[in-house]
């Protein structure tokens, strides 16, 4: 099933008089269940292409379609009803809210959604258990080191079941072991429950590990292939997430 | 709902100082104005309740034609055989006191100085009386059979240098529009507490008052005071005939009345300048709240938080911020009002005509006063939060995902 599908989209920012084509006539199919990484050097389009895919951003021309439905032209609130419960984010800088904790962070989503209390809580001890931070899920981000943020992160994008997750160099802040651990906590979930997974990289040591590498240099995606899968421990831990 | 204010709760605590402090503005504000609220109000209910002991009483019963600008003596514009109906109105249940009084104008010779004066004839037995028998400072209170003794005030005693025994000259409007003077001994110096009508009223019995005034059987008003203000406008329209006419407190002190409708005007005006005051203190801090959460605004556009809810956040805070403001303010408030209530403030012979002022300003907060302003604060904290919600609900979350740049 197609999860997300790009038509034809230019994204141009306009500074003054000048014109900048972040991106150019793209067009990318995301199927359920991809772990895909978009790769290319800084100022190819990566980043605005997984905004546009997580309606966090309109294109300037061309259509983006999110489990078969046009949000090119949704308004701010009908974006965010998009985003909420249907695609989760990873960011780059661990982007937890500083004074919830580890547990309240995860639950938002969940808050958004309007699970009950009880599920909720299930829910967020299940998730937490799964990135392996069940006993720091009282801990507030600054109690904690970057790696663990980031499992909260995922955990986080995770919890309202998305359909699609969108990751923006989820390693780039990370050190070597704790990226490593990261990128198989992302596939691990990825081979388990079969949710979708699109990163933007341009680590070498987390390309490994998508199945899918696109492309992009200059707005355009350039190439696209069939990457081979790096081996790695699964360890069946999130069974009914 | 209860997530949404542990949240807000949380982040005014990440700068602890900075929220106390805006707080702490809405605070001293709401107890400023408490505190103004209650020194207005207590003024006008003091110089009501003493214009209406020493003065007006809560009605007057009056001759139809009787004209109190020109205080006319013509037996026409008087109520006749004023001690039989005086009696008659003490019969009713709300009356506490009816007794007929005379006003006259009239000057003061000492010496070589005058000064005018409002005669007043009273029938020195009555309990309303009770304000002058009360506040006697030296000397004796006037009887019934006095032909030569008057009563004066403190002030226009202090004035003159005079003392109880000693001798005036009375000019004295009469009824036929001549001007009788005849010499009086002052019996007794009293003090009401309010100045300018120490200086300004001579009591003396009623029969004397008639005779020099040559008003016969006659008064200008029958003095009513009532147990309860309240029931002032149903004995009036008891009291209502073709003969007379009832005047309330209301329509005599019209002044009083009217300076305390326009005090209230201005009251409001001056609340909503310093509420607005203070509120820019809140508007900054929630303005800086907006600035330095901008990525954490965008990552909760980006889970999905709608705009209405991301300002709900803002008003959560605005509405904590608030309450933590009353609660200083009413503390604040209560303390400054209990102190104004019970020790008051000196004002000293400060006369304003029509309006009888005492000595001291004492405060009273009504609960309506008390919680008309907390109301407001708690709004004008509201709606100044407003911006600042809209600001951080409005953000483009990609913009705002990049701190705002």
């Amino acid at each position: 099933m197609e999860v997300a599908r790009i038509e034809n989209v230019s994204r141009v920012y306009k500074t003054g008089a000048v014109e900048t084509y972040a991106l150019r006539e793209v067009n990318l199919s995301i199927q359920g269940g991809e772990f895909t990484a978009l790769v290319g050097p800084s100022g190819s389009g990566k980043t605005t292409l997984l905004q546009l895919i997580g309606c966090l951003d309109q294109p300037t021309s061309g259509r983006v379609f999110i489990n078969g439905k046009d949000v090119s032209a949704l308004n701010r609130d009908q974006r965010a009803d998009m985003r909420r419960g249907t695609i989760g984010f990873i960011f780059q800088f661990f982007a937890l809210i500083p004074t919830l904790t580890a547990y309240e962070n995860v639950e938002m989503p969940l808050l958004l959604v309007g699970q009950n209390a009880a599920s909720r809580r299930a829910r967020v001890m299940q998730l937490l258990d799964v990135v392996g931070l069940a006993d720091r899920a009282h801990h507030r981000p600054d109690q904690m080191s970057g790696g663990q943020q980031q499992r909260v992160a995922i955990a986080r994008a995770l919890a309202p079941n998305p359909s699609l997750i969108l990751a923006d160099e989820p390693t780039a802040n990370l050190d070597t072991p704790n990226g490593k651990q990261v990128m198989e906590i992302m596939a691990r979930l990825n081979q388990e429950t079969g949710v979708t997974f699109v990163f933007a990289t341009h680590d070498p040591r987390v390309i490994q590990y998508a199945r899918r590498v696109v492309t992009l240099r200059d707005g355009r995606i350039v190439e696209t292939h069939e990457a081979q899968l790096q081996p790695f421990q699964v360890e069946p831990a999130i069974a009914g997430a | 709902m209860f997530q949404l204010f542990r949240v807000a709760w949380r982040d005014l605590g990440r700068n602890r100082r900075r929220s106390f402090f805006s707080a702490l503005a809405l605070g001293m504000g709401l107890a400023v104005l408490l505190l103004m609220a209650a020194v207005i109000k207590g003024e006008m209910r003091d110089s009501m309740n003493a214009a209406i002991r020493l003065n007006s009483g809560h009605l007057q019963v009056r001759a139809a034609t009787y004209n109190e600008d020109k205080t006319s003596l013509a037996w026409e514009d008087l109520i006749e055989n004023p001690a039989r109906i005086a009696a008659q109105i003490a019969q009713l249940e709300p009356v506490a006191a009816a007794t007929p009084r005379l006003f006259a104008s009239g000057v003061v010779v000492i010496g070589g100085e005058s000064v005018g004066v409002r005669l007043v004839g009273i029938v020195p037995d009555s309990e309303a009386n009770a304000p002058y028998r009360d506040g006697l400072v030296s000397g004796a209170f006037v009887t019934a059979d006095d032909r030569a003794g008057i009563l004066i005030g403190q002030t226009l005693a202090d004035k003159f240098g005079l003392k109880a025994g000693d001798t005036v000259n009375l000019l004295v409007n009469t009824s036929n529009g001549d001007v009788d003077e005849q010499t009086f001994v002052i019996r007794g110096i009293y003090s009401t507490g309010t100045p300018g009508l120490d200086q300004t009223t001579v009591l003396m019995p009623l029969d004397k008052a008639q005779t020099i005034t040559q008003a016969g059987n006659h008064a200008s008003a029958i003095f009513v005071l009532l147990k309860d203000r309240e029931q002032t406008n149903a004995v009036a329209s008891a009291l209502q005939g073709s003969q007379y006419r009832v005047v309330t407190f209301e329509q005599m002190n019209e002044i009083l009345v009217q300076t305390d409708a326009l005090a209230g005007g201005y009251m409001i005006i001056i609340y909503l300048i310093v509420l607005a005051i203070t509120a820019t203190v809140i508007v900054n801090t929630l303005i800086m709240a907006v600035f330095e959460r901008t990525r954490e605004i965008g990552i909760l556009s980006a889970i999905g938080m709608r705009s209405s809810r991301i300002m709900a956040m803002f008003f959560a805070e605005s509405s904590l911020l608030a309450i933590g403001g009353i609660m200083i303010g009413l503390i604040l408030g209560s303390l400054l009002t209990l102190y104004a209530s019970t020790v008051g403030f000196y004002i000293g012979d400060f006369g304003i005509t029509g309006i009888p002022l005492g000595e001291r300003i004492y405060a009273w907060l009504t609960p309506g006063d008390a919680l008309t302003l907390t109301a407001l604060a708690f709004i004008v904290t509201l709606l100044a939060s407003l911006y600042p919600a809209r600001l951080a609900a409005r953000m483009e979350p990609v913009q705002a995902l990049r701190g705002g740049e």
